[in-house]
């Protein structure tokens, strides 16, 4: 999902989450990723129109998922991304309320993070790229 | 020991409705779009109730209300709202066992915690903002002979509300007592996880309260929560939860320029220096009771203390006591008396809590007890159920830096009082911390070098009105639980009047 094909994606999306932004776009049209930290519903993917969450310097634009014939960005506030970019992520959904003002909610389901560690290939890549 | 029965079953004490509407200007209101959510209890896993899902319509309809009352209720003198929110304080006192099964069913804790903790707390929180309205005072500043500044405290007026969902009644009499005692009315959005406990006190004080100066409006956070908090007929918002809707909130807010209140988390050290381990004594036993807090309310708290730290010279030995502590802890029926963790208040919550386990364990933390989903038996099986688990590791792996807010510590050790500082605030969040030594002088070095806005020192998870909580760094703005937070809630007026009949002369 990067330009440079050397360099491993950092972020997936599962068939089922891919299926549920197909739908989410009909309804609310294109739409972004922001991982949130902290309290409650925190260290959750937020799905939200795109743009109506501003990004800015104090955010790392992780990749694009490329779902069907559109993409959807995935950011992360740059210090969180420190402790976080030894990891892939990947996102996944399940039966769940969640919380915030992230867009599936109301379809009763929560997108979650599942992570793992880059290999030392990919981790060398990246660190080139 | 007692085991109560279920809301809905013969001889509950608590018995909840079928379906719940909006709490408007003091009655239910059906939801414009007609529609509902189901509403299931994490004991069970089951539906028990269905809540109004309201949308934008609902929330302006709670506006108008909000609105129709603020003028009346903001003129109403100290003395008026403090009697009211202590009548409150008592009606909740009356039905204290009530609210915490209705609690308790709702969100999944163990009624010991809504019996003691949750309901007490937020009787007492009325009763503090009640005495606290009344001792206030403007001030006077006296500018020359002929000229003063008055200073008086005026209400906002009209303000938003959004309320977590781990202690839905308390959090939102944290947020109602002193926005009300500051003279405003509120439109309050629970969270969609714990929509009807607040509803169920909302009947039982609706004829203390003036209609419309408390509104409730139920539903999800992309529905409702955003056009409240994005209103521009809001005066203020203030909100629990996490960083990225946290964000957004003050996003929204600077649109219509108002301020907001955020308390967004933290990922909380609990320091245990070694003269923590010079006897085996009371205190002793009382350290170990503090490092096993990260079970309290499922470890579904911002302030949870999620990271352990352990003085080397101790940790062996301190760490085997903390394990054998943390397995002692009775897992069962949240209704029973005797159950000390209950369950997770979602399945979402479940399930990422599961994933963190999976990550720890890849990036080589090791699990010292726990570490994987409860199973229980009969009515409980389609609960959400944790075993409180221990993981050993390095502060810079992601179960060290990320809030899990499940029953998971992480434990790490440090060689000296430097080194213990270094780790506790190598975090982005700033909310809570615990420090554990016999000795006064290191406890409150340590207290004062921590960032964060709660250091409990030789204790922990104590929430008492009169102490200040509220985050530094990641962990938000604003202070809560203390009198300050009327400042939260006031406009400054200010009169500058000159007593001279004497002009200026410019002109």
């Amino acid at each position: 999902m990067s330009d440079d094909v050397s360099a491993p994606a950092r972020v997936a999306v599962t068939e089922a989450a891919a299926e549920l932004l197909v739908r989410l776009r009909a309804k609310h049209g294109d739409l972004m990723f922001h991982q949130s930290g902290g309290c409650c519903d925190g260290s959750s993917p937020m799905c939200y129109p795109d743009g109506d969450f501003l990004t800015g310097d104090a955010d790392v634009h992780l990749g694009d998922l490329a779902v069907d014939e559109f993409t959807v960005p995935v950011w992360m506030s740059r210090n969180q991304f420190e402790y976080w970019k030894h990891t892939h992520l990947t996102i996944d959904v399940v039966p769940g309320r969640g919380a915030g003002f992230s867009v599936e909610a109301p379809e009763g389901v929560r997108f979650l993070i599942r992570s793992r560690l880059f290999t030392d290939e990919e981790w060398a890549a990246l660190e080139g790229a | 020991m007692t085991v109560y029965a279920a809301p809905g079953t013969d001889g509950a004490i608590a018995t909840y409705r079928a379906r719940y509407d909006h709490w408007i200007g003091g009655e239910y209101v059906p939801p414009a779009n007609g529609q509902y959510f189901e509403n299931p209890s994490p004991v069970t896993g089951r539906t028990f109730t269905e809540v109004a899902r309201g949308d934008a319509d609902d929330i302006d309809r709670a506006l108008d209300a909000a609105h129709g009352a603020a003028p009346a209720w903001g003129r109403t003198s100290v003395t008026e709202r403090a009697i009211i929110l202590n009548k409150i304080a008592d009606r909740m006192e009356e039905h204290l066992e009530e609210l915490a099964v209705a609690e308790t069913w709702e969100n999944g804790k163990p009624v010991r915690e809504t019996l003691n903790a949750d309901m007490p707390l937020a009787i007492d929180h009325f009763r503090y903002f009640a005495g606290a309205i009344r001792a206030q005072e403007g001030s006077i500043s006296e500018i020359d002979g002929d000229t003063i500044a008055y200073h008086f405290h005026e209400p906002l007026g009209v303000v938003g509300q959004i309320i977590p969902w781990n202690f839905p009644i308390l959090m939102a009499v944290w947020k109602l007592a002193p926005a009300l005692a500051a003279g405003n009315a509120v439109v309050l959005k629970p969270a969609e996880q714990t929509p009807a406990s607040i509803l169920y006190l909302m009947e039982l004080i609706a004829d203390l309260l003036p209609p419309g100066v408390v509104n409730v409006v139920n539903g999800f956070g992309a529905e409702a929560g955003k056009p409240l908090a994005s209103s521009p007929r809001i005066r203020k918002i203030a909100f629990t939860g996490e960083t990225t809707t946290g964000r957004l909130i003050m996003q929204y807010a600077s649109q219509n320029i108002i301020p907001v209140t955020l308390e967004l988390g933290g990922k909380s050290p609990n320091i245990f220096f070694g003269d923590v381990a010079a006897a085996r004594d009371a205190y002793y036993d009382k350290a170990l009771e503090g490092f096993t807090m990260f079970a309290l309310n499922q470890g579904e708290v911002c302030t949870c203390p999620s990271r352990a730290l352990i003085q080397s010279d101790i940790y062996g030995d301190f760490l085997a006591d903390a394990v054998a502590r943390t397995e002692a802890v009775k897992q069962g029926n949240p209704l029973d008396t005797d159950t000390m963790i209950g369950a997770q208040a979602s399945n979402d919550q479940l399930e990422k809590i599961l994933s963190y386990f999976e990550i720890g364990r890849a990036e080589g933390a090791k699990v010292l007890t726990g570490g994987h989903r409860a199973e229980l038996d009969g009515d409980l099986a389609g609960g959400y159920y944790v075993t409180p688990t221990i993981f050993e590791g390095r502060n810079e792996m992601r179960v060290f830096q990320e809030e899990i807010f499940g029953p998971v510590v992480a434990v790490t050790q440090f060689a000296d009082f430097d080194d213990a500082i270094k780790i506790a605030n190598d975090t982005l969040y700033g909310l809570g911390a615990g420090v554990w030594s016999r000795s006064g002088e290191t406890a409150y070095r340590a207290g004062r070098a921590i960032e964060a806005g709660r250091v409990w020192t030789n204790n922990y998870h104590a929430y008492p009105a009169a102490a200040a909580f509220g985050g530094y760094k990641g962990s938000g703005v604003g202070r809560e639980n203390h009198k300050m937070m009327l400042d939260h809630y006031q406009q400054t007026k200010n009169l500058l009047v000159s007593y001279s009949p004497q002009k200026l002369g410019f002109f």
